[in-house]
C-alpha cells in the first residue's frame, strides 16, 4: 500500500499489575507481540470476544498504558477516542456547548468567538441542531449523545480516532445512522479509525480491514472481504458462525 | 432548583428565619445581653421578656440570639475549613489512589476511631481555649469525615469515560480534579456539608457545656442554665430549643438535597 501511515504498532507486549500496599503484586500479560499498521483514510476493525485484550490495546495506543515491550508510533497528533457508552462519556454537570468548547480551552490558543465558531462547525458536521448546545447530556437521546461524543473527539481536529464499540449501546436504526455518519466524516475529514467491535455485521458494513484478536494475540488480519469470505483461522470461523 | 423537594424548602425557610434573627441579633437585641437587673430575676417568659430572665435578671432572648450567632460562626468556620481540607485530601487520595491513599486513609481511620468530643478536648487542652482554637480543633476533628466522603466520590468518578476523555484532550490534573470532577460530586458533598454543620453545632455546644468552648455560645448558655433547671426551666428549654431548631433546619436541607438531587447524575 502506498498510502501514508497514521499508526504503527510494533511487537507490543503489555500487561497490568494488580495488588495494593499489603498485597503481592501480580502481573497479568494481556497483549502478546501485537503488530499492525493503519494507513491514511483506512477503517480497521479490531474484533474479538470480551477479555481478548481489545481495550488494553486501545489504551496502549492512546498511551494510557505503557507497553512492556515493543512500540507504538503515531504519525499524526493526538489520537482521540469515541467510547462505547454515550451515557458516561459526556460530563453530566455541564451543557453540550461547554463540553464541546472544553477541548479547545485545554489545547489551543483560540479566543472565545473562534471557539464558538468551531463548536458550531463541528455540530453541523455531526448533524445536530444548534439548540443542543444549551442542553445537558441527560436531556439528549442515546443517538444524539453519541453524536456529541463524536463531535468531542473531533473538535481538536485529530486524524486518527479509536472507536470502542461506538454503536453497540444503540438500537439498530440509530446504529445505521451513526455508522453512516462515521463513514461520511472519514470521507470529509480524511480520518482513519481503529474500530473496536464484536458485531461482525457492523464490521462488514463499515470497515476496510480487520484484525482478529484472541487472548492478546492477533490471530488473523486482512481485508474484511477476504477474511470473512475465506477465514484462515479456526477462531475467525467460530466468530463468523456465531454471527450468522 | 426547579424541582426542590419540600424537605429542602422547609429547611431553607426555617434556617432563613433563624439566620435573619441571628444577624439582627449581632447588631441589635431587645436588651443588652449582659445587663443585669436585680428587680427582674428569674422571670418566666412574658411580653417584655420573650424567653424570661435568668438569675441575674438578664434577658434570655437577647442572650440566646447573640449566643446562636457565636455558635453559628464557629460551626460555619469549622465546616468551611474541614470541608476544604477534607476535599483536598479526598480528591488526591481518591483520584490518584496508591500508596499515598493507603497511608492517609489509615491515618484517617485512626482519627475517626476516637469520639469527636474527646479529640476536641485533647486538641483544645493542647492548643489552649478561645474561639479560634475551638474552630481549629473542631476542623481537625471533622476533616476525616469529609476526606472519606470526597475520596469515595472521586474514586467512583475517576474512571468515568468523560474523565478519560478529558485526559486524552490533554487536561491537567488540577483542571480535572476541580472543573471536571468537583461539580459531579456536589450531590454527595452538599448533604455531607449539612451533616458536618450539625455535628459541628453539637460538638461546639458540648465543648462549651464542658467549659472548654467559646464564651457566650449556646452550649455555654446551656451549662449556665443547668443550675436553674428547677427555678427557671425556660432558660435551658429556650437555649436547647434554639440548638434543636438550627440543627433541624439544616438537617431538613440535607435530607431534601439527598432526596431531590441524589441519583440525578448517577
Amino acid at each position: 500500500m502506498d498510502r501514508p501511515l497514521v499508526l504503527s504498532v510494533q511487537n507490543v507486549t503489555s500487561g497490568y499489575r494488580t495488588g495494593g500496599l499489603l498485597q503481592k503484586k501480580v502481573e497479568q500479560i494481556v497483549l502478546h507481540d501485537v503488530s499492525f499498521d493503519i494507513y491514511h483514510r483506512e477503517i480497521v476493525a479490531l474484533v474479538g470476544e470480551s477479555g481478548s485484550g481489545k481495550s488494553t490495546l486501545a489504551r496502549t495506543i492512546l498511551g494510557m498504558v505503557q507497553p512492556d515491550k515493543g512500540q507504538v508510533i503515531h504519525y499524526t497528533k493526538r489520537p482521540q477516542m469515541i467510547f462505547q457508552d454515550p451515557y458516561s462519556s459526556l460530563n453530566p454537570a455541564y451543557t453540550v456547548g461547554w463540553i464541546l468548547e472544553e477541548p479547545l480551552r485545554i489545547y489551543g490558543k483560540y479566543d472565545a468567538p473562534e471557539r464558538k465558531r468551531r463548536v458550531r462547525d463541528i455540530l453541523d458536521k455531526v448533524e445536530l441542531p444548534p439548540e443542543c448546545l444549551a442542553a445537558k447530556p441527560a436531556e439528549l437521546s442515546g443517538g444524539q449523545r453519541q453524536r456529541v461524543s463524536i463531535a468531542v473527539s473531533l473538535i481538536q481536529r485529530p486524524k486518527f480516532i479509536i472507536a470502542d464499540e461506538p454503536v453497540s449501546a444503540l438500537d439498530v436504526t440509530i446504529q445505521a445512522q451513526i455508522l453512516k455518519l462515521l463513514r461520511d466524516l472519514r470521507d470529509k475529514l480524511d480520518l482513519s479509525y481503529l474500530f473496536i467491535s464484536h458485531d461482525l455485521n457492523v464490521v462488514w458494513q463499515l470497515c476496510d480491514r480487520v484484525l482478529v484478536m484472541k487472548d492478546g494475540v492477533i490471530v488473523e488480519q486482512g481485508p474484511v472481504r477476504e477474511v470473512f469470505d475465506d477465514p484462515q483461522c479456526d477462531y475467525t470461523r467460530e466468530l463468523l458462525e456465531a454471527a450468522e | 432548583m426547579k424541582h426542590m423537594s419540600p424537605y429542602f424548602k422547609a429547611g431553607v425557610l426555617l434556617t432563613a428565619v433563624l439566620l435573619v434573627l441571628i444577624i439582627i441579633g449581632q447588631f441589635w437585641t431587645p436588651y443588652d445581653p449582659e445587663a443585669m437587673s436585680s428587680a427582674e430575676k428569674l422571670q418566666a417568659p412574658s411580653a417584655a421578656h420573650w424567653m424570661g430572665t435568668d438569675n441575674f435578671g438578664r434577658d434570655i432572648f437577647s442572650r440566646v440570639i447573640r449566643g446562636a450567632g457565636t455558635t453559628l460562626g464557629i460551626a460555619l468556620a469549622t465546616v468551611i475549613l474541614s470541608c476544604t481540607a477534607g476535599t483536598v485530601i479526598g480528591a488526591l487520595t481518591g483520584y490518584f489512589g496508591g500508596r499515598v491513599d493507603a497511608i492517609l486513609m489509615r491515618f484517617n481511620d485512626a482519627l475517626t476511631a476516637f469520639p469527636s468530643i474527646l479529640l476536641g478536648l485533647v486538641f483544645v487542652s493542647v492548643l489552649g481555649g478561645g474561639t479560634w482554637n475551638v474552630i481549629l480543633a473542631l476542623s481537625i476533628v471533622f476533616t476525616p469525615s469529609f476526606a472519606r466522603v470526597t475520596r469515595s466520590a472521586y474514586a467512583s468518578v475517576r474512571d468515568a469515560n468523560y474523565i478519560k476523555s478529558a485526559r486524552l484532550m490533554g487536561a491537567g490534573k488540577v483542571r480535572i480534579l476541580t472543573i471536571h470532577i468537583l461539580p459531579n460530586i456536589m450531590q454527595v458533598l452538599l448533604p455531607a456539608l449539612t451533616i458536618g454543620f450539625n455535628n459541628a453545632v453539637l460538638a461546639e455546644a458540648s465543648m462549651s457545656y464542658l467549659g472548654i468552648g467559646s464564651m457566650g455560645s449556646l452550649g455555654y448558655i446551656l451549662s449556665d442554665a443547668q443550675s436553674m433547671l428547677y427555678s427557671a426551666p425556660w432558660y435551658a428549654l429556650c437555649a436547647g430549643g434554639t440548638i434543636v431548631l438550627m440543627i433541624f433546619g439544616v438537617g431538613l436541607m440535607g435530607e431534601g438535597l439527598q432526596r431531590g438531587e441524589g441519583g440525578r447524575y448517577a
